[in-house]
């Protein structure tokens, strides 16, 4: 609740709330099927209309309303990337934590498999999961989710490490706290504030990324809409049609930038020694 | 120089990783290289046909046995051959790569032309309407996926000046320097727009961060110009994280880009990648991934090097 009060009283934190609001409602309903148009339904008689009264943002090659097909895309594109993100910082979180506690071979072996998976590029490395795994939603979740897990690993670590020869953590020993109590309750309640800020960064990469692989088919297939498709669609209409181009174009930068900007405002909010510093 | 002496030391341990990772991943992908050439004829093969077929690509021993070999070759340059190109895979990546490494450095030398002096501007003028119009123009360009750049670029281009980019025949820079600029500008500013505004942002922090330090404040009691200050003490100082940031975004591009080559039609390392993952061409997609991963973690190490000279506390092993 403080947390959420300091958002609104900071500047870029207020504009991004705003924006991660009206998207996920956007989102929300969309997922629930509760778009002006069927995002499906072709209406032949009204192929490529430029916006009006009836479709809002215009109709694409098929009389396909954009404006609704806009609201499913990003129901699904948040849909990834939430799943995608939370399958990172749990499997990250875990590694990370471990690997500080027990240190040693564990340490190692966790370590340099995150090292692995940072030798590569992060589109490249989830084309190869998809590769392997096929395209398709899961394929996106799955693989999206491990190109980050390595980011939250890291996170995780360093922290962990200083604050496992902390005196508080002793004195818990000292009390006869298992090992679980004290790495949930002492360990993971004080990284908190990092993973809060990690978390809502992975997501604006994870839009990216999802986009991506959909602009490149091998994400969301069709005839199901998703931004990366939509964006892919124009490619070739975007002389005759450009509300096909714009209003995808738009949503998606507004989307990142709202979960950047609460990034941004979040890492203030908890630090505010590193004021407006990126990674 | 332990910091230093550590990473390099690390570097052929996660190659090897690497190596093993790539081996198993393309070995996981459904089908297999018989099916992948042969398409649908390959179920009209017999049993022995088929058999012959899996000892000549070595598909009958196992998994350690085909990894030795792999590797064996990997040491002698040689990464097998493709089979929808009918050419060595290393000769298709040789052929390729220029085209990726110019990219990269057009894209770098955009973003940091652009980003370096804006950020610095933003710093030194902080909190004033013209910092405040960088940091929004920063984050929007943060925000903007390359391909939605690249897009719209397009767009502008051809509704509001009739002009298509030139797409088709690659030109070499060394055959046609023009016309090669002219091809490869577009991509280049899509790819460099998100990274210049990540430059200026890091380097209005970092100029932000070193301004304020004493011996800066030190310097400007003495009576020292601003801009000698600025010139002398803060400048090299801040530039520090801007190296380090464009290595690894460097280091990035080096991958290629997959989906701005692929709007403007540009065969480089990108595009590989992309055809091999869709043709399920597995020599090309092993190579191609490993010798990506290769340059990224070259690039890293040199990033690492660069800014432990860069910054002596680093390079006498203190965090």
């Amino acid at each position: 609740m403080q947390v959420f009060r300091a958002l609104l009283r900071h500047q870029a934190g207020r504009l991004g709330l705003i924006v991660i609001g009206v998207f996920s409602l956007a989102a929300v309903l969309g997922l629930l099927g509760l778009t002006p148009h069927d995002p499906l339904a072709q209406d032949r008689l009204a192929r490529l209309s430029p916006p009006n009264g009836t479709y809002l943002m215009g109709t694409d090659l098929f009389g396909r309303d954009i404006f609704s097909r806009l609201m499913v895309g990003v129901g699904q594109s948040f849909a990834v990337g939430l799943l995608s993100v939370g399958l990172a910082t749990i499997v990250g979180t875990v590694l990370g934590l471990t690997a500080a506690w027990f240190g040693g071979l564990w340490d190692g072996v966790a370590m340099r498999s995150m090292d692995v998976l940072l030798s590569f590029p992060a589109i490249l490395l989830a084309l190869l999961i998809v590769a392997v795994m096929g395209p398709g939603l899961v394929t996106s979740v799955i693989a999206i989710g491990i190109v980050y897990t390595p980011i939250f690993t890291r996170v995780v670590r360093g922290p962990a490490l200083s604050l496992k020869t902390r005196s508080f953590v002793d004195a818990a020993r000292t009390f006869g706290s298992s090992r679980r109590y004290i790495l949930t309750r002492h360990l993971l309640m004080n990284l908190i504030a990092p993973l809060t800020v990690q978390i809502t960064l992975a997501l604006a990469w994870a839009l990216l990324t999802e986009a991506a692989l959909s602009f490149l088919g091998l994400g969301t297939q069709p005839p199901h809409p998703s931004l990366g498709l939509m964006l892919s669609d124009s490619r070739n209409l975007m002389e005759t049609a450009p509300w096909m181009l714009i209003f995808p174009a738009i949503v998606i930068m507004l989307a990142v930038l709202g979960f950047n900007l609460l990034g941004d405002a979040l890492r203030d909010i908890f630090d505010p020694k590193s004021q407006e510093r990126t990674p | 120089m332990g910091y230093v002496l550590n990473r390099i030391a690390l570097f052929p341990l996660v190659m090897l990783g690497v190596s093993v990772f790539v081996f198993v991943a393309i070995r996981l992908v459904p089908g297999d290289a018989i099916t992948a050439m042969l398409g649908t004829e390959g179920g009209m093969l017999t049993p022995a046909q088929r058999e012959t077929l899996t000892a000549y690509f070595g598909m009958d021993q196992n998994w350690f046995v085909q990894y030795g070999r792999w590797l064996a070759g990997l040491l002698q340059g040689d990464l097998g051959v493709s089979v929808t190109y009918g050419q060595p895979v290393l000769e298709i990546i040789l052929d390729r790569f220029p085209l990726t490494l110019e990219l990269a450095f057009l894209s770098m030398f955009i973003a940091i032309a652009i980003g370096l002096p804006v950020g610095i501007y933003a710093a030194i003028n902080a909190d004033r309407p013209s910092d405040l119009i960088v940091r929004v123009f920063a984050m929007i360009g943060q925000s903007t996926p390359n391909f939605v750049v690249a897009l719209l670029a397009i767009y502008v281009l051809s509704v509001g000046f009739g002009v298509l980019p030139q797409m088709g025949r690659f030109v070499p820079f060394f055959d046609d320097p023009i016309g090669n600029l002219a091809q490869l500008i577009l991509p280049a500013v899509a790819l460099g727009t998100a990274f210049a505004a990540a430059v200026t942002r890091i380097a209005r922090a970092a100029m932000l961060d070193v301004l304020s330090e004493d011996y800066v404040r030190t310097a400007r009691s003495q009576g020292y110009s601003q801009s000698y200050v600025i010139w002398r003490h803060a400048l090299p100082n801040a530039l520090i994280p801007v190296v380090t940031l464009s290595g690894v975004e460097f280091g990035y591009l080096l991958g290629g880009a997959v989906i701005v080559e692929q709007i403007f039609a540009l065969p480089g390392l990108g595009r590989v990648v992309l055809d091999a993952i869709l043709q399920r061409d597995y020599a090309l997609m092993q190579g191609v991934v490993l010798f990506i991963a290769f340059n990224f973690l070259v690039v890293n190490l040199l990033v690492d090097l660069a800014y432990a000279a860069l910054d002596p506390r680093i390079r006498y092993g203190a965090k």
